[in-house]
């Protein structure tokens, strides 16, 4: 039966209550006291150098507060890079310079150039309207291979070319993973693009500025993933206020997709121009501004090659990817082609030898970043191709060929770097086939045939990796952050708990899931339990939300906290017992001495910690409060086995999607419902990569899918009903609660069985077509059936 | 968005006057005005409602059989109270964008608009509608005259389209798949002397008639008469969605998809 409560219970999500009843208090609902508008204005040219920008007219138009340019944040930090990059010489990646406000030159569309505070936004925009730009343009850089082409145009004048690095993973493996080419019975080999992407959180970004001129405090509200993080990057780094000077608030966020994580140059302009200006500063992104300045996601150009032995044994495994950065290195967009690709780069599989390259590359383009998944569904999109490809060259089942390479012995090292903990690929694969009902494929190929369609499946496997950690090893791969998580548990006197952690939920229900695991730990109803997050003036200084990381760092570092709770509160009732603390036993939210009928209630052991009149106070202080930091010792390795069935329709190219079925290893799941979901969100995001979605730019860096009228994000009615199991469950053997992470595997493991499915279903109808860049948009595939 | 003022005219007569004013435009359903007014694209001093003049709502039947469709009428109205009367247009409409905008968006707007990915425009094309406007009619051959651009003079307010009605219609539409406009929208109508079809979403030149096909399907009426015909893909759009060669192609995969479902 299922439970009602604690883990492993479908909690109903407490936090949609205000979501949904519109009573959520978002960073676009802060309006403080006095406070004036910021607009942007930003570039429409993506390369040029800025000869003059004019603001003479534009000061004495009505409301106008304060006009600020490039030169205004001369004596400023520039915007930081949180990840630096070591390339195969070991020499650092090239870092440019990053401006809050473009100075010298525009970079890309949407660059800001001037920033008008005025009474009013409308104000604030006739003022931009009057500021004069003298811009000459210059070539724009946008094609990645051009751009590390000799003698091409450079997009930052004072590096040596526009590569950022030129990365080799693991540089010791080359020559034998070479020498295992050359060795091959058969090598597949596949050129392709994973598509750039823009994230499009419901909610598009905000920043309210503050400054009490009375105190000399700080205040940002905005809406981040990581509050902690954009008080360090912004106070150290940027403009110089420490910590204990500068608050940084998100409170409710409506979705974030990583798009949130980065620190973005309005945060530090509007908190800088609070001061400046004597106002809070508002900023609040339109729809069209959030498709040129939030950070974009993937745009990756990848060659790779997979060296089979005479038995269909993967012996090696070779890629070299282009990785577009965009014109600045958004926070942590080193990391993403590198650490968090090249390191999963083994999948489900044994294969000996791996070498990664990539070049990251600097273009007149918007900063790219993580976005759900990063780097990990540019790793498992090309092995999962590639070992599909493999397969029909080889005339193989694709799903034997998968299973006969599997990994099957834990732990497991694999030949890039990573230990797998734990797992069960053929559980995983064997509910896939029994859910998807793939014996019946053949059946339903028909059916479609009759109706005029041709039918495909795909089936893929993928592996990643969540709670990037331990915080020693990641520093020495370049991190410049710590990745421990933090919780304060605080125990009121009647019983009740609030925990402040360093996680940030902005959409995913850590409101409702993390209550769900201390009510089990202490035997209280969820309803006792309050979570906190987004405030830096709260919460202990917490690494904040992304990568999957919430419960299984931030619900550990809550465990430990809640475990020392517990030890403390069983003093307390050892004392009023006069029992031995070995003999207190926690139950139910009762304490009693083994052996005996003797019991103590949770909450009179809780008033006891705050009214200490029955106390041990020379051996115990007083309250009931507990911190813990949770610094993990190797990251969750989630994995599953996804099916995806679809139909094309021969006479328009048009592809969709009949059937999915999604079959995730989580480890232990808390909130099976919560689990779902996220799976759902996950696929619709990987579905949309796979079939819909396409940031595009012209030669000109001209972004052409600058709004949704270009640029389609999946409706409803572009999805399926899916089929979604996590009943295979391998718990993580290195975190206490055995979880491993739910977030971003949907986005992950979708996009390689959605195109995997089309090449079958264009293939079964006698077509050459191997592959098929994403988007497959109608055009593309009725393009690749024309042959 | 700029300022402007409003004006809310009661009869056409009012509205006429109204558009007199200098920089006065026509607000229909606004889906269009709006967001252009948004992105400060467009900065007319008066915005002259058409909404509330009651003389420019619904739909009836004319004396002659034609079915008439006020010009402030709204999508969500063609396509309630004209299913009866010309089932293959109140079906284009109940298609045209989502809920919202058939709510709001009206049938004046979108022909005045003639926006090359519009639905309506088709469908007035094919079935050799008329125009008429507070000072003229104007036939549906004359009255498109490329993207964006119409036989309407300054201020002159679309008050009324008149369709006849065909035998058997039908409107085929393949979205384009963010905005789900038509990258191609075929409309056929068939008389009991000719056939005639409209292309919108596919030409340079905005909606077409493809008289190829008019001529093969005047003859005989089913998907077969349609095969071998092909259109050039030189003039066609070529933009992220589509090729002019997909496009050319679709046109013929929706001519013959419209021919039989109009059956
Ligand atoms: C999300 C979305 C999806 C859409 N999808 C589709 C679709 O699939 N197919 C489709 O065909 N359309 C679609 N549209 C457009 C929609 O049909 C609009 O209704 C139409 O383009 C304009 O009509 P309107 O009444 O809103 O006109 P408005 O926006 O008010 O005006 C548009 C133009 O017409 C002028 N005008 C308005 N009424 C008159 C009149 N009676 N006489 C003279 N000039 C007038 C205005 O001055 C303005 O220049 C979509 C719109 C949106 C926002």
């Amino acid at each position: 039966m299922p439970k009602d409560s604690g883990i492993g219970a479908s909690s109903k999500r407490r936090e949609d209550v205000r979501f949904l009843t519109g009573a959520g208090n978002y960073t676009d609902d802060i309006n403080i006291h006095g406070q004036a508008h910021v607009f942007f204005l930003r570039s429409d040219i993506a390369h040029g150098t800025i000869n003059s920008v004019d603001t003479s007219a534009a000061e004495a138009m009505p409301g106008v507060v304060k006009i600020f340019t490039g030169a205004d944040f001369e004596a400023v930090g520039g915007m930081p890079c949180g990840w630096q990059v070591t390339d195969k010489h070991g020499d650092p990646m090239q870092e440019p310079k990053h401006p809050v406000l473009a100075h010298g030159k525009v970079r890309h569309v949407g660059e800001p150039v001037a920033a008008v505070v005025a009474d009013t936004l409308e104000q604030a925009r006739d003022a931009a309207e009057a500021i004069d730009v003298d811009i000459s343009e210059l070539p724009a850089v946008v094609d990645m291979k051009a751009a590390v082409s000799d003698g091409a145009t450079k997009v930052h004048d004072d590096l040596t070319s526009n590569l950022c690095y030129d990365w080799g993973f693991v540089e010791e493996n080359k020559a034998a993973t070479d020498e295992a080419f050359s060795n091959a019975a058969h090598v597949t080999t596949l050129e392709l693009v994973n598509n750039r992407l823009v994230a499009n959180p419901m909610e598009p970004r905000v920043a309210v500025g503050d400054y009490a001129r009375g105190t000399g405090d700080h205040t940002l509200y905005t809406t981040s993933q990581n509050p902690h993080v954009i008080r360090l990057l912004m106070g150290a780094f940027v403009l110089g206020i420490p910590e204990h000077k500068l608050r940084v608030v998100a409170p409710d966020v409506g979705g974030g997709f990583g798009t949130k994580i980065f620190h973005y140059q309005e945060e530090a302009f509007c908190t800088f121009a609070a001061k400046a200006c004597g106002r809070p500063v508002k900023w609040t992104s339109s729809r069209s501004e959030a498709f040129m300045s939030d950070a974009h996601g993937r745009d990756h150009v990848t060659k790779i090659e997979l060296a089979l032995d005479g038995d269909n044994n993967f012996t090696a495994l070779r890629t070299e990817t282009f990785a577009n950065m965009g014109a600045y290195l958004s926070t942590f967009a080193p990391s993403v082609p590198t650490w968090l690709h090249g390191t999963l780069m083994a999948g489900n599989y044994k294969t000996p030898l791996i070498y990664v390259n990539v070049k990251a590359v600097f273009t007149n383009t918007v900063p790219v970043d993580a976005y759900r998944g990063a780097g990990r569904p540019e790793a498992t999109f090309q092995l999962e191709r590639v070992i599909d490809k493999a397969a029909r060259e080889l005339g193989v089942d694709p799903i034997a060929l998968r299973r006969q390479n599997f990994v099957t012995e834990f732990p497991y090292a694999t030949p890039v770097a990573v230990e797998y903990d734990t797992g069960d690929y053929v559980a995983t694969m064997d509910k896939l086939e029994e859910m998807a009902d793939l014996s019946g494929f053949e059946a339903r190929r028909k059916a479609s045939e009759a109706r005029g369609k041709l039918r495909g499946l795909g089936v893929n496997c993928y592996i990643e990796a969540c709670g990037i950690a331990p915080s020693n090893l990641v520093g020495q791969l370049g991190a410049r952050a710590g990745l421990y998580e933090s919780a304060t548990v605080r125990v009121n006197a009647t019983g009740g708990l609030v925990v402040m952690t360093g996680s940030h939920s902005h959409g995913q229900g850590h409101e409702t899931a993390f209550p769900q695991v201390i009510a089990d730990m202490i035997g209280i109803d969820e309803s006792m339990i309050e979570i906190v997050h987004g405030d830096t003036a709260n919460a202990p200084m917490g690494m904040g939300t992304y990568g999957s990381r919430s419960l299984a760092v931030g619900g550990s570092a809550m465990v430990r906290a809640t475990e020392k709770i517990i030890a403390k509160a069983k003093k307390i009732a050892s004392h009023i017992l006069e029992a031995s603390e070995a003999d207190i036993e926690l139950k139910d939210g009762t304490f009693s001495v083994a052996g005996t009928d003797k019991s103590l209630a949770w909450g009179d052991v809780t008033l006891a910690a705050y009214v200490p009149h029955n106390y041990p106070l020379e051996d115990l202080e007083p309250g009931l409060e507990e911190t813990a930091f949770y610094d993990p010792s190797n990251f969750t390795y989630p994995a599953g086995a996804y099916a995806c069935e679809v139909e094309v329709d021969p006479d328009t190219g048009k592809v969709t999607i009949e059937a999915f079925t999604a079959v995730d290893d989580f480890g232990n799941v808390v909130n099976p419902m919560i689990v779902t979901g996220q799976v759902h969100g996950g696929l619709a995001q990987g579905i949309g990569q796979a079939l819909l979605e396409n940031c595009a730019y012209d030669e000109n860096g001209q972004l052409l899918s600058a709004s949704y009228m270009d640029y389609a994000m999946p409706r409803a009615d572009d999805l399926p009903f899916y089929q979604v199991d996590h009943s295979c469950q391998t718990p993580c053997t290195h975190n206490p609660l055995g979880v491993k992470g739910c977030g971003e595997a949907g986005a992950i493991g979708s996009p390689p069985s959605v195109v995997n499915a089309v090449v079958d279903a264009l293939q079964s109808a006698g077509k050459d077509v191997t592959h098929i860049d994403m988007p497959l948009t109608p055009a593309r595939v009725w393009a690749a059936m024309q042959g | 968005m700029y300022n402007f003022d409003i004006e809310r005219p009661g009869s056409v007569a009012d509205a006429a006057t109204a558009m007199g004013r200098e920089e006065a435009q026509a607000l229909g359903g606004g889906q269009t005005l709006i967001p252009t007014l948004k992105q400060r694209l467009a900065s007319p001093s008066v915005l002259v409602s058409l909404s509330g003049i009651a003389e420019m709502q619904g739909v009836c039947t004319t004396d002659d059989g034609r079915v008439a469709i006020g010009g402030a009428t709204t999508h969500a109205t063609v396509a309630r109270d004209a299913a009866a009367l010309y089932p293959g247009l109140a079906d284009l409409a109940s298609h045209i964008g989502d809920p919202a905008v058939r709510n709001r968006g009206t049938i004046g707007g979108s022909l005045a608009n003639n926006d090359p990915s519009a639905c309506y425009p088709a469908a007035a094309l094919a079935s050799g509608a008329t125009i008429i406007t507070n000072n003229r009619e104007i036939a549906a051959d004359d009255y498109f005259q490329g993207m964006f651009t119409t036989a309407l003079e300054e201020g002159e307010i679309i008050t009324e389209v008149r369709f006849p009605v065909p035998e058997a219609s039908n409107y085929q539409k393949f979205v384009q798949p963010a905005s789900r406009f038509a990258l191609v929208g075929v409309f056929v109508a068939k008389f009991a002397e000719s056939v005639r079809v409209a292309v919108t979403g596919a030409s340079n030149d905005g909606v077409f008639r493809w008289s190829e096909a008019e001529a093969a399907l005047s003859g005989n009426f089913s998907q077969s008469a349609v095969d071998g015909l092909s259109l050039p893909g030189d003039n066609m759009i070529s933009d992220l969605h589509g090729t002019g060669a997909y496009r050319a192609h679709l046109v013929g995969v929706m001519t013959k998809r419209a021919v039989t479902a109009a059956g």
